[in-house]
């Protein structure tokens, strides 16, 4: 693995020397269009160590986007916004804890009914002409974001991205060197070795599936209170869906999918910067395709090379009779 | 010595099959107490009970004379109770560590203390002579160590009193033997133990006190000592049982199964049959001893056309034939009881009548060019019922109304009536009470008699020893040894399933 970090920082190095300008702006949208794909991703992350599959990530998005932007704009404020979009992204996740967890459900139909209700909602409730007061701003952090390069590429975010970013490390080291992990990923690979030794797999998977709801719900406050600022039918444009690639292809590790999606976010930053430059002219749709091509390569090459969680998709009965 | 456990009346039904009926035992501290009986006697129900996994609905329990509330799984935990189950509940992808400290973590600040959870259970397994590493990931270890771990991992509980559930089921006959001297060990250590099992040797090599349960009662308590095996197991099925199998001398013919260099890949594309050659002749059993996972799944799978052969050929009555298709292998003479009844000998949600023609539906007489015939398929039905003693009210019942033992019977009815040249038996009395495995014996046999080539898979090495004219063992992927039944001695077998050289 080290050896490719060395190549990236070359390549930027290279890079940074014949055009600076466009070498930051690149990786610095990287961050900002991959930053999404990551925090989604870890929905699915957590979901998925704990044995439960979750297809229902872009209906979380729409809702916490939704019931983000309208809060935001009917309160005038910021803050409400977060909050609901948080809350409501929890709902979603009790939603389907509710229906995988206590009935039993088909963990497929489950995530499409949320997905599909998610839709419909928010379909049926929007409604135009309003508009937010204003969107999160760019926090600069002194002294670091002086620094050439790196303190464009990150320390001149929004708070979200530096919380979002934060969380996505917290949950790396929670999932491997703590207590509440061990359990975490036992109950998602053999629940009835987590039950023996006085776990309640239940619980746990209750608290982790609401959990990775509300950081979709933060998820989805990032898209329309610091990045877009407004919001639209369909509005999270299958980004819960990407987000399951990517949480494959960085192999159900909070780091892996982090640079996964920076890596999806390069190739959408790139192919703009390209078309910006006029050094290759792309009709914009094909650029928009992006995620969704490499979504499918992605998962053509990785699919049946990479083991998820043993547990993962299946109900869990107690031996009870 | 102090009584540790001590169960009273205790009674337990699911819906109106009595599992448990007015059961009392006692275990004292130190004391090996076997719990003997055949599947579905209740042994199970009963330690799931005291342990608190199940609710009984009558009874009471007592640990050092405290009553227990039913179904406090934690509360039994708590005053030291603790159990080895039958499939062990070990996280497969985490290390020895992670599984031993899951659920009691040693921590520092927020976070595990992996280092002092190391040594934790360093010092555990020194101090039980039990060894293993502890940073070792659990799948890349053999089975008896795995189960070394679980029992570590019981014992990490401070236990006083350990369950053994069917211990030796997946153990090669010298872990068996290592695992006696770690039990013995235990309880010189003062732990109480109850061992659940079926198998009579190990009962009197091992218990104090045997418990003998039969159709949910305690039917006698008695000792190795008063007791021997013939006469455990009358008290065990409540007749008198042959344990020797009755049959006469093989007559072998010509080959009518030929395995040649087969080389056979697993799901996780490893190879697991590396390279075998074998001959089945007419006439004869030829039996495949091994501890489970050596590659007999693989090997019984490539044989029947179910999993793809890298390498090597099958033969039948000297034709090739055609890999991964089951079905040409069939037509070709190759009848199949397979290891998992439940997922490719029956499909549980049809009637036993159509599960006993699964594989010729759409030949006369029960099919008629693009129908089927549902008279012959009941008169076939009713037929095989009685003639394979399926114990069921009707052959229009599902498949999935059966006892184990009688859904056996369903697969071994269908495989047995048609013209078969060769028969592959992979665990055919697994999960089967005694009184089956006695009709599934002489099944084998009289299919030997009447001329075919039997391929027969075992896990229990008595059963092949007793039913096998020849024993092949098969260790790491290979057939290390074929030798004579007549000539076999179980040590020596034993040794080569391990994979020691002599």
């Amino acid at each position: 693995m080290p050896v490719y970090i060395y190549l990236v920082i070359f390549a930027i190095a290279v890079a940074y020397s014949f055009n600076p300008v466009s070498t930051v702006a690149v990786a610095a949208s990287s961050i900002t269009f991959g930053l999404p794909l990551a925090m989604a991703a870890m929905v699915g992350i957590m979901c998925e160590r704990t044995g439960v599959v979750n297809i229902g990530i872009e209906g979380t998005l729409l809702t916490s986007s939704f019931f983000g932007f309208f809060v935001a704009a009917l309160s005038q404020n910021l803050i409400w916004g977060l909050l609901a979009a948080i809350a409501s992204g929890a709902v979603t996740g009790l939603l389907l804890a509710l229906l995988t967890v206590s009935w039993k459900m088909d963990q497929i139909i489950a995530g499409t009914i949320v997905n599909i209700l998610a839709t419909g909602l928010t379909s049926f409730f929007y409604k135009q002409g309003y508009s937010l007061p204003a969107i999160f701003p760019r926090w600069s952090i002194p002294g670091l974001s002086e620094i050439p390069f790196l303190g464009r590429v990150f320390f001149q975010s929004g708070p979200i991205t530096y919380f979002g970013l934060i969380l996505i490390f917290v949950l790396y080291f929670a999932i491997y060197r703590t207590p509440w992990g061990l359990r975490t990923r036992a109950v998602g690979e053999y629940p009835s070795s987590a039950e023996t030794s006085g776990i309640s797999v239940l619980k746990l998977k209750y608290t982790n599936v609401i959990i990775a709801g509300a950081f979709g719900g933060l998820t989805g406050a990032y898209l329309t209170l610091e990045l877009v600022g407004s919001f639209d039918r369909g509005f999270s444009a299958g980004k819960g869906f990407t987000a399951l690639a990517i949480m494959i292809f960085g192999r159900w590790n909070p780091i892996g999918a982090l640079l996964a999606a920076i890596f999806f976010g390069f190739a959408q930053a790139l192919a703009n910067q390209l078309m910006i430059d006029g050094l290759v002219n792309i009709p914009g749709p094909f650029i928009n395709m992006l995620p969704y091509v490499l979504t499918i390569v992605v998962l053509a090459f990785s699919a049946g090379k990479v083991r998820g969680p043993a547990a993962a998709g299946q109900p869990y009965e107690r031996e009870q009779a | 010595m102090a009584t540790l456990l001590q169960v009273k009346n205790l009674t337990k039904s699911f819906g109106s099959v009595i599992a448990n009926n007015d059961i009392s035992f006692e275990v004292d501290a130190g004391e090996i107490v076997a719990l003997l009986g055949e599947n579905g006697a209740g042994k199970s129900t009963l330690v799931k009970s005291v342990f608190g996994l199940l609710r009984p609905d009558q009874g009471e329990i007592y640990i050092d004379g405290k009553q227990m509330a039913p179904g406090d799984t934690a509360g039994v935990i708590a005053s030291g109770v603790g159990m080895v189950h039958q499939h062990f509940k070990l996280v497969p992808v985490m290390s020895v560590t992670e599984n031993i400290i899951l659920g009691d973590e040693p921590k520092n600040g927020i976070f595990i203390n992996i280092k002092k959870a190391e040594q934790t259970v360093r010092a555990l397994s020194e101090k039980f002579g039990l060894e293993v590493d502890p940073t070792a990931i659990i799948e890349d270890l053999p089975v008896g160590t795995q189960q070394r771990v679980e029992i570590l991992k019981a014992l990490s509980k401070d236990v006083r009193l350990l369950i053994f559930d069917e211990p030796t089921a997946v153990l090669t006959p010298q872990e068996t033997d290592e695992l006696i001297l770690v039990i013995k060990n235990l309880a010189s250590l003062g732990v109480g133990v109850i061992v659940i099992t079926h198998k009579l040797r190990e009962v009197m090599a091992l218990a104090d006190r045997v418990v003998v349960l039969r159709e949910g009662k305690v039917v006698g308590t008695t000792t190795p000592k008063e007791s021997n095996e013939s006469g455990l197991a009358q008290m065990m099925v409540g007749r008198s049982v042959v344990l020797e199998v009755d049959k006469g001398v093989a007559r072998p013919g010509k080959a009518v199964l030929s395995v040649k260099g087969l080389e056979v890949f697993d799901d996780r594309k490893l190879l697991a049959v590396k390279g075998v050659d074998l001959e089945v002749r007419s006439g004869e059993i030829l039996g495949i001893a091994g501890v489970e996972g050596n590659g007999q799944r693989e090997l019984v799978e490539a044989i029947c056309g179910m999993r793809m052969r890298e390498k090597g050929e099958v033969l039948v009555s000297g034709l090739p034939t055609k890999d991964m298709h089951p079905h040409a292998v069939h037509e070709a003479g190759v009848s199949h009881i397979p290891e998992d009844r439940e997922k490719h000998g029956l499909v549980s949600s049809y009637s036993i009548a159509d599960n006993l023609i699964l594989n010729q539906f759409d030949q006369e007489p029960f099919a008629r060019g693009w129908f089927r015939n549902m008279g012959a398929t009941r008169e076939n039905a009713n037929l095989l019922v009685k003639k394979f003693d399926i114990r069921t009210t009707s052959a229009a019942a599902l498949a999935s109304s059966l006892s184990g033992g009688n859904k056996q019977k369903v697969v071994i009815a269908r495989e047995l009536s048609q013209d078969l040249q060769v028969l592959v038996a992979a665990q055919p009395t697994r999960g089967v009470d005694v009184g089956s495995i006695e009709f599934i014996h002489k099944q084998l046999i009289a299919a030997r008699d009447k001329g075919a080539g039997v391929l027969l898979v075992s896990a229990e090495l008595d059963e092949i020893i007793s039913l096998s004219d020849r024993i092949a063992v098969m260790s790491g992927g290979k057939i290390v040894a074929i030798v004579d039944s007549k000539d076999a001695d179980r040590n020596h077998i034993g040794r080569l399933m391990a994979g020691l050289k002599e």
